[in-house]
């Protein structure tokens, strides 16, 4: 086994032991990353792997998290189908909407993702009648056999974990290598006989998916959900946590996760100006750190070891 | 719902104000992205700080004949020279990256200047009276309008036919015309790209300040309106054409108008149109309406 894999199983060992040591803080945090962590991973195939800037990539997050509360609150479906429909709801409009997309390349791509969140987002403020509008859905309790927190810790870090071993397989099979040769040159691509929009498509639908699942299983971990979850600032979030952690990386966004809502969890229990502060964290990353974290200890092994 | 023509009339004219001031902060997005080839999220920042500090300068000045003038007038200049601040300092820096890294270096000044502005300013909602030659307002099909809005709709197109001359027939404009089309040969001839550049933004960030600057006497001022015109302006600068003086000027007017009509028929959904236009354009002529294709 490689030295990647020991040191991946060394971390889900620590992960799987952390609430043993009792600390409603640790589980708490830990959550939310995981969560957010496969949402940014799920970004970073499209953004890292097939060089496709999604701006509108919290449109699937926020369908995710309206599916899985719309089908137990609305629709009354036990738990496992509805988020089984949570993963399909984000695949299916991500279906619909990068058919439109994958035509436009680079900023107008960036601008027609953008433009359909907007649209996602509108139709889930406006529809007060399925969705609650402005003030969301409430009351959204965990599932009867996950009843605690830490119990749904242990969902969650499930769920992500097979979701990211997945994604993982994706990309490091032939269809991922067509991914990344498609965001190096993709006229190249297309030359070879290779259709290019298809499977921009389909990276952008397995994005949709895994995103609609974090999205799902943030709406428990929240107890409830709005209209802000599709609206744009969440997508530049995710892209910073994906850039904070390394786009060039596999596992680069979920450290960019878990260390900008550990940053944030601390900074704002100082200060209100936690903005400020992401904004300064984002101008020195983009100055002095372009690889982002991950990227930058990689360099910085490469320097120490020459001769690998 | 009652639509007789004058209610109907008014709302027009309320929606033509709205649009000329969309066109003033999108006309700045354009340029900058035309000639740049940057997408500024930080464009509503500067929006917003024009207004702010349009604030400021009339609590300094009130006693002065003229104060607002004079106020909309410096404040505008201050946050055009922070603009070109931040250009010559730090964006120029980041034009050999890709271009994401561009747009969220943009999106950090949206953070951080969000957060300067509620320090210096608070969170409270202020507000700036009307100038004394235009308070009070005009009957027009037996309504009231009031006299500023139409200052304003008036003003509009002056500043598009004024932006549209320099553009057109002065040595600076057509340079940044020139830039827009192909900055290497530009600069082999001789023309200093690099001012030109910050010359471009500083105008830009002008337009912008100036739209904060004037809009301070007709809505509040307060934290979150640098998000909320962003999207407005990023609509109507795609919907007209990237780069596009008179696509801006038009889908301006198309923006405005559909949001105030839309809001007498169908309340809940003007929003939506606007979105909805925006996809279509996106999907049938994704240049814009009256852009040309780019080789982006």
């Amino acid at each position: 086994m490689s030295r990647q894999n020991w040191v991946l199983i060394a971390v889900l060992v620590l992960l799987a032991l952390v609430p043993l040591t009792g600390s409603r803080y640790y589980v708490f945090l830990l959550t939310d990353v995981l969560i957010f962590g496969l949402f940014a991973v799920s970004l970073n195939l499209l953004l890292g792997y097939t060089g496709l800037v999604s701006f509108g990539q919290a449109a699937y997050f926020g369908i995710g998290a309206y599916a899985y509360a719309l089908l137990i609150k609305k629709a009354g479906l036990t738990f496992g189908v509805a988020f089984a429909l949570t993963g399909l709801s984000g695949a299916a409009a991500a279906l619909i909407i990068g058919f439109f997309c994958v035509r436009l390349t680079k900023i107008y791509f960036a601008m027609l993702t953008l433009a359909f969140s907007q649209i996602v987002w509108a139709i889930i403020f406006k529809w007060n009648s399925l969705t609650g509008g402005d003030t969301g859905i409430y009351g959204i309790d965990f599932p009867e056999f996950i009843g605690s927190k830490t119990k749904f810790y242990y969902f969650t870090l499930i769920v992500v974990v097979v979701s990211v071993f997945l994604l993982r397989r994706i990309v490091n099979s032939p269809f991922g290598r067509i991914l990344t040769t498609i965001r190096d040159n993709p006229e190249r691509t297309e030359s070879i006989g290779i259709n290019v929009k298809l499977f921009q498509l389909l990276a952008f639908i397995v994005s949709g998916f895994f995103s609609a699942i974090s999205g799902g299983l943030f709406a428990i971990f929240n107890h409830s959900i709005f209209p802000d979850f599709c609206y744009w600032p969440i997508s530049a979030e995710v892209l910073i946590m994906t850039l904070l952690g390394g786009m060039y990386s596999f596992f680069g966004p979920m450290v960019g996760a878990g260390v900008l809502l550990y940053l944030r969890l601390e900074v704002t229990s100082y200060t209100q100006y936690w903005p400020f502060i992401l904004g300064s964290i984002l101008v020195l990353l983009l100055f002095f750190f372009p690889g982002g974290i991950v990227g930058f200890f990689q360099d910085q092994i490469k320097k120490w070891r020459p001769s690998k | 719902m009652n639509f007789d023509f004058s209610f109907v009339a008014i709302q027009f004219l309320y929606g033509l104000t709205n649009a000329m001031f969309i066109f003033l902060i999108a006309s700045g997005l354009s340029i900058i992205f035309g000639v740049l080839g940057v997408l500024n999220f930080a464009h509503g920042s500067l929006y917003m700080l024009g207004a702010y500090t349009t604030y400021q300068c009339v609590s300094f000045f009130v006693d002065s004949p003229g104060y607002f003038w004079w106020a909309v007038i410096v404040a505008s200049v201050t946050v055009a020279l922070l603009g070109g601040i931040i250009e010559r300092l730090l964006l120029r820096r980041l034009y050999q990256h890709e271009q994401i890294n561009q747009l969220l270096f943009t999106y950090a000044l949206v953070l951080i200047l969000s957060d300067v502005a509620r320090f210096i300013w608070g969170v409270d909602q202020l507000s700036v009276s009307r100038p004394a030659v235009l308070k009070g307002a005009v009957e027009i099909f037996g309504q009231y309008f009031p006299k500023y809005n139409i200052f304003i709709i008036f003003l509009g197109p002056s500043i598009a036919f004024l932006f549209w001359f320099f553009m057109l027939r002065t040595r600076s404009g057509r340079m940044i015309r020139a830039a827009a089309l192909d900055r290497e040969t530009l600069g082999s001839l001789g023309v200093n790209v690099d001012r030109l550049f910050t010359v471009v933004f500083v105008i830009g960030s002008w337009l912008a300040a100036l739209g904060g600057a004037l809009v301070s006497p007709v809505v509040t001022i307060r934290p979150g309106m640098d998000v909320e015109i962003i999207i407005n302006a990023f609509i109507v600068v795609v919907i007209g054409g990237l780069g596009s003086f008179w696509g801006t000027f038009l889908a301006a007017l198309m923006v405005g108008t559909v949001y105030s009509m839309g809001i007498l028929v169908f309340p809940r959904l003007s929003m939506i149109f606007i979105y909805v236009i925006m996809v279509l354009v996106l999907i049938i002529r994704p240049w814009g309406l009256l852009g040309r294709p780019l080789q982006r």
